[in-house]
């Protein structure tokens, strides 16, 4: 075996500490990763780009030993080694920290290091170059906050000194100060080891990583050496050839939203949750749909929660035609004709009942109504429901036997029955097909021309075109921009979502577009590239 | 926003620290103790002759139940629950009293109390490997198996009978110094049961590795703790403390039972979640739950005196356990909101 693994060690040794090459994982019809290939070196650290399902995670897991690959080889330090478990992997010098914290919140963090074999000393040296010195250890993890939460689970990674780690979006829940410690940190990792940074923050990337691979539909479409105005090469290998052309062909239909003169159904002020929506401020008109568009983690879901009724808002205010309210729950939100429909069709239907069943639950949930279901006056609307939104109801009789988008459009039936005034849709097309996709939009639009206000996250860029009248962007808990859907193609809706401005030179726009708050940082960040001796912003 | 940071890490003693943490940490445990202490004082009061010796005979009566308790606690912690404890202890019994029927030599008898225990470790095995490896719920698996071990039961002993070694039954009948009446060997025996299996297991990495699964399978998966072979370990330390109770069964009873006790299953469950247990998985201990155990037990022992019928004193002790889990989480809420 030794010897075996020296002969290789001879033959790859190229200088690379990591090498993974031809690395192929398909579940079921879905190609995730299509023979991608990842190198890194030692002392660097490398980002790893792509959009949302460009096979980035799937990389990772395959690294980190959570998925096993259909095909290809990894190499470590001049050996091959594939990982069969996270526990695997860290025997092989490879530990990752992921956006939720690897930490049993049951365990207090002297046990939860005595799990993964931490050593002490060094934990506690990297704590203390975090910023949490004073962190007893006799503390339950459950009573820590989050954010303490991930420095601890990032410590505890650095004191096992693994040859490459990975670090999956971990600033993207973080508070300003502590992304400042995190990013000098990492830079501090030793020559002979390497770290692999996954983040949707540009910015980020620019200031701290040396290279970047980037990945689309599965593949590695390019290797790119992190320099001034390098952004907008990643930016491009991530969308790809042609992606500006797309969907233009819809935009058409979208009526034109003359809104100046009319009163906003909703209206959203500074509406924050204290955690991660900071400053939402946009106007929702009757008739139209306005787009949001955010990278993962930027206050969407929270602003969602609040519109609909699930959270309470911290600060800012709310108004429905013209009125300030106040949701305590989603009922409130409700009568207010603001209904929700999420991604997770689990979340809204009961799978084992009837789609009839599901589409009136709004008339029968009402608890002030007891007795007899009034089936025929409902039955009617129900009917008029199915055939409005063309549901395949064949296998009618349990919803969970209908198709992902059937099911998503009872959850839109049972609103539209109901009477809709204003839908707030959360990525109603996740993981739909396309052909029931275009009649989601449709009918969306046709919602909107009888009078209706809906807000549509989506997930997909290249759908806000199709759907949109307008579209806002959130990036760091705030509505950064605000443009007609016509004209928002793919690149520039992707460029606004990392609040990069179009054909700007990084970073000075950046920091002036953001708020007081985040300028802090990237100033910190700044000065912590310039005084520092590898400068990739700097380099010509 | 820079809150956070300056607010991580309080400049407080570590000592007062981790005392108050050890006070919020085992405050339920706490919390039963002092009910326990009162339940005492009332027992007292419907009772004058109630003493030392009656508390001793008491502690001798819900051996079983306390080592079912223990064997439940394990599996909950882990994340899973154990339908088949009452199965177990009725299969091991029988197969314990059927083997010792003739009488054998000590040295027979030592050799058949080991292969009963590597019996039960078995039938655990069994338990956790069907979960592991169908991903059936651990709730129907162990509720199908709880009627396989019971079939098997009346195969060894169609009727009850059999015998205890004596030995086995000295072990648990009576006080451990002769004249000393407050000292039962039943509890010496139970605390030195738990000692041995509990104590290391807690302070070793498989102790942490149980709560770790119990508490966030994926974040232990992503430790790198080995979830399927922990989880099936969880099944065979309940297996192997079942059996102990089933053994306590033979010897308290001096015979085999074949028809399991189902209330030693449900009991179970009670008392480990009245003992602090989530059920859930992840939170608790051992100790909540043998607590919890002698609390029901006096409170039906209370029953008798105060001469409430029977089914009436089922139904106080139904109310009792609800009455005492609400306050519970009443008082987590509120902590929580503040």
């Amino acid at each position: 075996m030794t010897a075996t693994a020296t002969v290789t060690a001879a033959a790859t040794t190229n200088g690379l500490l990591l090498e993974a090459t031809d690395v192929s994982k398909t579940y079921g019809a879905v190609v995730a990763l299509d023979h991608a290939s990842l190198s890194v070196r030692p002392g660097e650290v490398h980002a790893l780009m792509g959009a949302n399902g460009a096979g980035k995670s799937t990389l990772v897991k395959i690294l980190t030993g959570a998925v096993t690959p259909d095909s290809g080889r990894i190499v470590v330090r001049g050996r091959e080694r594939m990982s069969h478990s996270p526990a695997d992997a860290r025997r092989n010098g490879l530990v990752s920290v992921y956006q939720e914290p690897a930490v049993i919140l049951d365990l207090d963090i002297r046990d939860n290091l005595r799990l993964t074999s931490t050593p002490l000393e060094p934990f506690r040296h990297w704590l203390n170059e975090l910023g949490l010195a004073n962190l007893s250890l006799t503390r339950l993890a459950r009573r820590l906050p989050l954010a303490s939460l991930r420095i601890v689970d990032l410590a505890r990674a650095l004191a096992i000194e693994p040859d490459v780690l990975l670090l999956d979006e971990i600033t993207a829940a973080l508070p300003a100060n502590l992304t400042e410690l995190v990013l000098r940190v990492v830079q501090q990792q030793g020559n002979d080891r390497a770290v692999i940074f996954i983040s949707h923050r540009l910015i980020e990337i620019a200031a701290i990583c040396d290279r970047a691979t980037v990945l689309r539909n599965g593949e590695t479409v390019g290797v790119v050496d992190v320099t001034a105005g390098s952004e907008d090469k990643i930016v491009d290998l991530m969308l790809g050839e042609g992606a500006v052309a797309l969907g233009q062909q819809v935009a058409s239909v979208v009526a034109a939203a003359a809104q100046a003169d009319r009163q906003p159904r909703v209206s959203a002020q500074a509406l924050s949750d204290g955690r991660r929506l900071h400053d939402a401020t946009f106007d929702l008109y009757p008739g139209e749909v306005l787009g949001v568009v955010a990278l993962e983690g930027q206050g969407q879901d929270e602003l969602f929660d609040l519109l609909s009724g699930a959270e309470r808002p911290a600060a800012g205010t709310l108004s429905v035609d013209g009125k300030p309210v106040s949701f305590r729950h989603p009922a409130d939100a409700i009568r207010k004709g603001m209904v929700f429909v999420a991604a997770d069709r689990a979340e809204a239907l009961l799978m084992q009942r009837s789609v009839r069943e599901n589409i009136s639950l709004p008339f029968s949930a009402r608890l002030t109504q007891w007795g007899w279901i009034n089936l025929g006056r409902e039955g009617k609307k129900v009917d008029e429901a199915v055939a409005t939104l063309q549901i395949d109801a064949r296998a009618g009789s349990e919803v969970r036997r209908l198709s992902g988008g059937n099911q998503q459009k009872v959850t839109i039936a049972r609103w539209v029955a109901s009477g809709v005034k204003t839908m707030l849709c959360f990525d109603p097309t996740r993981g739909i097909d396309i052909r029931t996709k275009t009649q989601i939009y449709i009918l969306l639009r046709d919602l909107a021309a009888a009078g209706a206000a809906i807000l549509l996250y989506t997930s997909e860029l290249k759908e806000i075109q199709l759907a949109c009248d307008r579209v806002i962007v959130i990036f760091g808990g705030q509505v950064v921009a605000e443009m007609p859907a016509a004209g928002a193609d793919e690149a520039t809706l992707l460029r606004a979502a990392h609040n990069l401005k179009p054909g700007a030179a990084l970073p000075e726009e950046v920091v002036a577009a953001t708020s007081a708050d985040k300028a802090a940082v990237e100033a910190a960040i700044q000065a912590d590239v310039d005084g520092g001796s590898a400068a990739p912003v700097e380099q010509p | 926003m820079s809150a956070p940071a300056a607010s991580i890490g309080r400049p407080r003693s570590r000592a007062a620290d981790s005392l108050g943490s050890f006070g919020r940490d085992h405050a339920w445990t706490l919390g039963l103790l002092v009910f326990l202490a009162v339940l005492l004082l009332f027992t007292k009061f419907v009772n004058h002759n109630y003493d030392l010796k009656s508390l001793a005979s008491t502690a001798t009566a819900v051996l079983p139940l306390a080592l079912a308790a223990v064997a439940q606690a394990v599996v909950v912690i882990s994340g899973g629950i154990d339908l088949s404890v009452s199965a177990q202890m009725a299969l091991t019994s029988c197969v314990a009293a059927t083997l010792m029927k003739e009488n054998p030599g000590d040295g027979t008898a030592v050799a058949i109390v080991i292969g009963v225990l590597l019996l039960g470790m078995l039938l655990g095995a069994i338990n956790g490997g069907l979960v592991v490896v169908t991903r059936v719920p651990d709730i129907v698996v162990t509720l199908a198996t709880s009627f396989v071990w019971a079939g098997f039961a009346l195969l060894v002993r169609p009727a009850p009978g059999g015998s205890a070694a004596g030995w086995l039954k000295d072990l648990v009948v009576g006080p451990l110094i002769p004249g000393v009446d407050f000292v039962p060997k039943a509890a010496v025996l139970l605390v030195v049961i738990v000692a041995v299996i509990w104590i290391p297991l807690s302070r070793a990495r498989l102790g942490l590795s149980l709560y770790a699964i119990g508490s966030n399978r994926l974040a232990a998966f992503r430790s790198g703790v080995p979830v399927n072979r922990t989880k099936l370990l969880s099944y065979i330390i309940t297996g192997f403390i079942a059996a102990f109770a089933g053994l306590s069964l033979t010897a308290s009873t001096g015979i085999g039972s074949p028809v399991p006790e189902p209330t030693y299953t449900l009991v179970s469950i009670g008392a480990v979640v009245l003992g602090g247990v989530s059920l859930a998985g992840g939170v608790g201990g051992v100790f909540g739950p043998l607590v919890a155990v002698v609390v029901l037990q006096l409170i039906r022992d209370d029953m008798t005196f105060m001469h409430v019928d029977s089914n009436y004193g089922l139904v106080a002790q139904g109310f009792i356990l609800i009455g005492v889990l609400m306050a519970g989480s009443l008082i987590q809420m509120r902590r929580r909101r503040t």
